[in-house]
């Protein structure tokens, strides 16, 4: 048995190389998180380069980065966008104000109001987590291109990836440290 | 798709920009203060069932939370999903609670297409329709009563169509779609592909895709399998006029001319037998008529092809090595959807013809040869129609076809277009208005007929057009019959409710058994409730029901699907061999060997009008889910930068991204207006829509208006005359600017 002295870092490797961009993740998610119809915490992002026909695309499945050093927490006036669990970013809704504060705040557009008021975002599924399950759009990927995990575990999925795959993160010129990494 | 949600932030962001100065620190130290979310969405208990978004039929688990489904999830005990569902199936909830449903019967109440109706009791409508039925059948018999459908549910319907005694029973699944594939391999391998195709994505080491835009075309198990593919490491060759989501993953994109497939597949097996780069050993023990193929294929070089395909030469050389550098692990994916030019069963034929090259029929990562779990018919009378079906002209057209043709049914509505005329429709499921070709032909026909009737769970255009609409449950509301394909891993599945049926709806079942019974024919349904069949389907395949019914699903044994298990190949053709060179066709008075035809290439001006899917929609059937809708929800026209610099029409101001334009083909009809997709992602000389959009019913309150239909467009076809599937990418449109 290891010792758990390591803070547990909740983080996520989204394969793009396996997706094809058929949003059964923002969709799983919407369903599982009973979300507004024009509310998203997950979506996909289609990058193209060239001209024709020499092109060259990449699909990735996006959410909120859930920053270590996040820019919504750190603007956020009321305390409602706080460190949670593994470091997970969440907005408590009953100090949430719904001043946009973070969502002019966040480098990656991954907020948006909720029609009730609040600031609502990717949550990693913390309330399935904490029962031992799988995230949800993750648990539900076709292609397997969304892996999550504590990435403080050596022994962890996600830990083993980020070893043996290259990946990249976006826009780390913010300095948020990001917890999503796009394998490559 | 994004496009909502971005515009959303947009908003947001400039509003926050002063609130954003007054930012406090983090605060840690509130760590156990917050509660963590919960949004309670699992279910008090759970339904195991399969899906019916599409056809794909995958195993799904219904929460149902204080009577209402509140999610559904893969079955990760269903082979066909492992826990996984596409984004389509994670719709079904919005289907069911689809405001805009069929709600209760109703009967037309002016002329046939204005979409008047009168809400009556089921009894009303089921002796309307079982009047008109009987009285089509005493005055022209049986045999001029259609059923078209497209379904699981459909079974109900074809056991009342035998009951009622006729044989015309079609699915536009054949004829517009897959028929062309399943008549080549059966020419050439002695059996059809069926679904779940007999192909092993999973181990292939090069999948060749032509024309399949595998990942767009969301059929859940075999995308699960691509990406695992490419997850070890398989190479993709990717044949498209478009840079499909597929050609973005592949090693080599080959965006050939639309239509002149046939001269790229056989310049690579002139390459491959020129080369010897074949299975020399496999072809001599399976095949037959190697010798007349190396002299077909001589000189069709890849020089030859060039021109044609606009593939250079060289590349083409590549590529057949690269495909048969993986032999026999080497996939050439037959596609699904296969009525294209008219010419689709020849083009499948040179499919399979280069799987065979390769030798990967029967083997490991190519062509396997899976067997279902036994699953035996429930008894019953006997199908009694000495008629044949009334889908071509002349007894003697498309000799090889092996199903009934929608579109000929269709046709011998008209009067005088068959050796007999229909006079009276069931529609179950499908969308004719949609899935059949030149929508106006299929309008003619519905205004000769004495009867229609359409069973279906949205008001779809083909109700609008209908006597008497039935409005059926969803997937999630009722029992359907068991189902056992042949898969690798042998499964039953079982389909049961999630939740009672709303509104007025009835399952299938019910309403085929009504009729059944009005019709004098109930003999046929000796059952009143349908787990009666299916328990006694489940016990003498020697399970017990109630354990089938608590999983959802039963595995059966593995069995050897491929040599590499030790399995014994045998071709059930004719020379008993894999036919490289068909007698069959030959005999019938068509190439034995594919030949390349040139097709018409569009005029100056005007554009190929290509289809196909979005990931997130099974065509029209799920255009009105407001859920699926929030993603991608309407279609655009995909048009090349370069082409779209230089319209007719465009001159003082050039073609921009994202404007509303209408496409107007070669008759002159128009399509509703449709987003253009200004892209790199295409050639100049065709453009793209995805299938389904551009509805018209006035029940269909979100679909309606929604993009442009690419079945209004398809006004001509080329019909294969082998087995009379309607070629349908043989339309061509001009783009014409509607705003100011
Ligand atoms: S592929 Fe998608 S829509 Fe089709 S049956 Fe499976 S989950 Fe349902």
């Amino acid at each position: 048995m290891r010792f758990n002295v390591i803070k547990k870092r909740y983080a996520m490797a989204v394969d793009t190389r396996r997706c094809v961009g058929c949003s059964a993740c923002s969709l799983a998610c919407k369903a599982e998180n009973d979300l507004p119809i024009e509310g998203f915490r997950s979506w996909v992002e289609t990058e193209t380069k060239g001209t024709f026909p020499n092109l060259a695309m990449e699909i990735r499945s996006e959410r909120c980065e859930q920053c270590s050093n996040a820019a919504c927490v750190s603007n956020c006036p009321t305390g409602a966008s706080h460190y949670s669990k593994g470091g997970v970013v969440l907005v408590d809704r009953d100090l949430c104000t719904g001043c946009k504060a973070c969502v002019a705040a966040c480098p990656f557009s991954a907020r948006y109001i909720h029609p009730d008021g609040y600031a609502d975002k990717c949550t990693f599924c913390l309330h399935r987590v904490e029962r031992g399950q799988q995230v949800a759009c993750a648990e539900n990927c076709p292609t397997k291109s969304l892996t999550f995990g504590d990435a403080n575990d050596p022994e962890s999925d996600i830990a083993r990836l980020l070893r043996e795959r290259q990946w990249k993160q976006l826009d780390t010129a913010a300095g948020t440290k990001p917890n999503l990494y796009y394998l490559v | 798709m994004p496009f909502t949600r971005r515009q959303f932030i947009r908003i947001g962001a400039a509003a926050g920009g002063v609130a954003a100065a007054s930012g406090l620190t983090t605060n840690w130290w509130n760590l156990q203060a917050h509660e963590i979310p919960d949004p309670k969405t699992d279910g008090d208990h759970v339904v195991p069932t399969f899906c019916e978004l599409c056809f794909w039929k995958c195993g799904v688990l219904a929460h149902v939370k204080n009577g209402r489904v509140t999610k559904i999830v893969g079955n990760p005990a269903h082979p066909l999903s492992r826990g996984r569902i596409c984004p389509r199936g994670t719709g079904a909830a919005a289907l069911l609670y689809d405001p805009d449903r069929l709600k209760q019967p109703l009967l037309r109440r002016s002329k046939r297409g204005q979409q008047v109706f009168e809400a009556v009791s089921w009894s009303a409508a089921l002796d309307e329709t079982a009047k008109q039925m009987d009285a089509i059948r005493t005055k022209y018999g049986p045999e001029a009563f259609a059923l078209f459908t497209h379904g699981w549910g459909g079974s109900w319907f074809t056991r009342l169509m035998q009951a009622y005694g006729s044989p015309n029973i079609a699915a536009p699944s054949y004829a517009q779609c897959r028929g062309p594939r399943d008549v080549a391999f059966t020419m050439t391998f002695g059996q059809g592909l069926g679904s779940p195709e007999s192909i092993d994505i999973e181990n292939a080491r090069c999948i060749t895709l032509l024309g399949s835009h595998l990942g767009e075309n969301m059929h859940n198990t075999q995308v699960q399998e691509f990406a695992e593919a490419i997850g070890k490491g398989a190479q993709l060759v990717v044949v498209d006029p478009r840079f499909s989501t597929a050609a973005s993953k592949a090693k080599y994109w080959l965006p050939i001319k639309p239509g002149t497939d046939i001269a790229l597949l056989l310049a690579w097996m002139n390459v491959i037998i020129d080369e010897k780069r074949y299975d020399a050993e496999y072809v001599t023990k399976y095949a037959t008529g190697f010798d007349e193929l190396t002299k077909h294929v001589a000189s069709k070089t890849p020089e030859w092809a060039y021109p044609i395909t606009g593939i250079p030469a060289e590349k083409i050389r590549e590529t057949a090595r690269f495909i048969a550098g993986f032999r026999p692990a080497s996939l050439i994916h037959p596609g699904r959807h296969a009525t294209w030019y008219g010419d689709d069963t020849q083009r499948m034929r040179a499919v399979g013809i280069l799987a065979a090259l390769l030798g990967s029929w029967g083997r490991r990562g190519g062509y396997i040869l899976p067997s279902a779990m036994e699953l035996p018919k429930y008894p019953g009378k006997a199908a009694h129609t000495a008629a044949v079906a009334a889908d071509r002209k002349q007894p003697s057209l498309y000799p090889l076809a092996d199903e009934t043709l929608a579109s000929g049914v269709c046709d011998a509505t008209i009067p005088g277009q068959s050796s007999y005329q229909l006079h009276g429709w069931l529609v179950y499921g499908t969308n004719l208005m949609q899935s059949l070709p030149d929508p106006r032909n299929t309008e003619k026909a519905i205004q000769a007929l004495d009867f229609i009737a359409a069973i279906d769970v949205l008001p779809a255009e083909i109700t609008g057009w209908s006597d008497v609409v039935l409005p059926e449950s969803t997937y999630l509301e009722r029992y359907d019959d068991a189902w056992s394909p042949a898969y690798k891993q042998p499964f039953i599945a079982v389909r049961q409710p999630a939740v009672q049926p709303m509104y007025d709806s009835k399952p299938g079942w019910w309403i085929a058994r009504q009729l059944a019974e009005r019709l004098g024919v109930d003999d046929y349904f000796d059952w009143t409730d349908p787990r009666q069949v299916i328990d006694w389907r489940l016990k003498a395949a020697h399970q017990d029901p109630g354990k089938v019914f608590l999983n959802g699903v039963v595995e059966g044994q593995r069995v050897p699907v491929c040599e590499e298990d030790g399995l014994q190949l045998s071709f059930d053709t004719p020379s008993k061999k894999i036919e490289l060179h068909s007698a069959t066709l030959a005999a019938a008075g068509f190439p034995p060997i594919p030949d390349y035809t040139p097709h018409e290439e569009p005029p100056a001006g005007m554009f190929r009008l290509l289809f196909g899917r979005a990931p997130t929609h099974t065509f029209g059937r799920t255009t009105n889910n407001r859920f699926l809708g929030s993603v991608y929800g309407e279609n655009e026209v995909w048009i090349n930068s370069i082409a779209a610099k230089s319209l007719a029409g465009f001159e003082d101001r050039p073609l921009k991204n994202g404007e509303y334009i209408v496409l107007e083909n070669q008759d002159g009809i128009r399509s509703a207006k449709v987003k253009a997709k200004v892209t790199e992602r295409i050639r100049g000389d065709a453009v793209y829509l995805v299938h389904g959009w551009g509805h018209t019913s006035n029940g269909l309150k979100f679909a309606k208006g929604r993009g442009a239909s690419d079945s209004t467009l398809v006004t001509r076809y080329a019909t294969d005359p082998i087995m009379g599937g309607t070629g349908m990418s043989v339309n061509f449109v001009r783009v014409v600017r509607v705003e100011a």
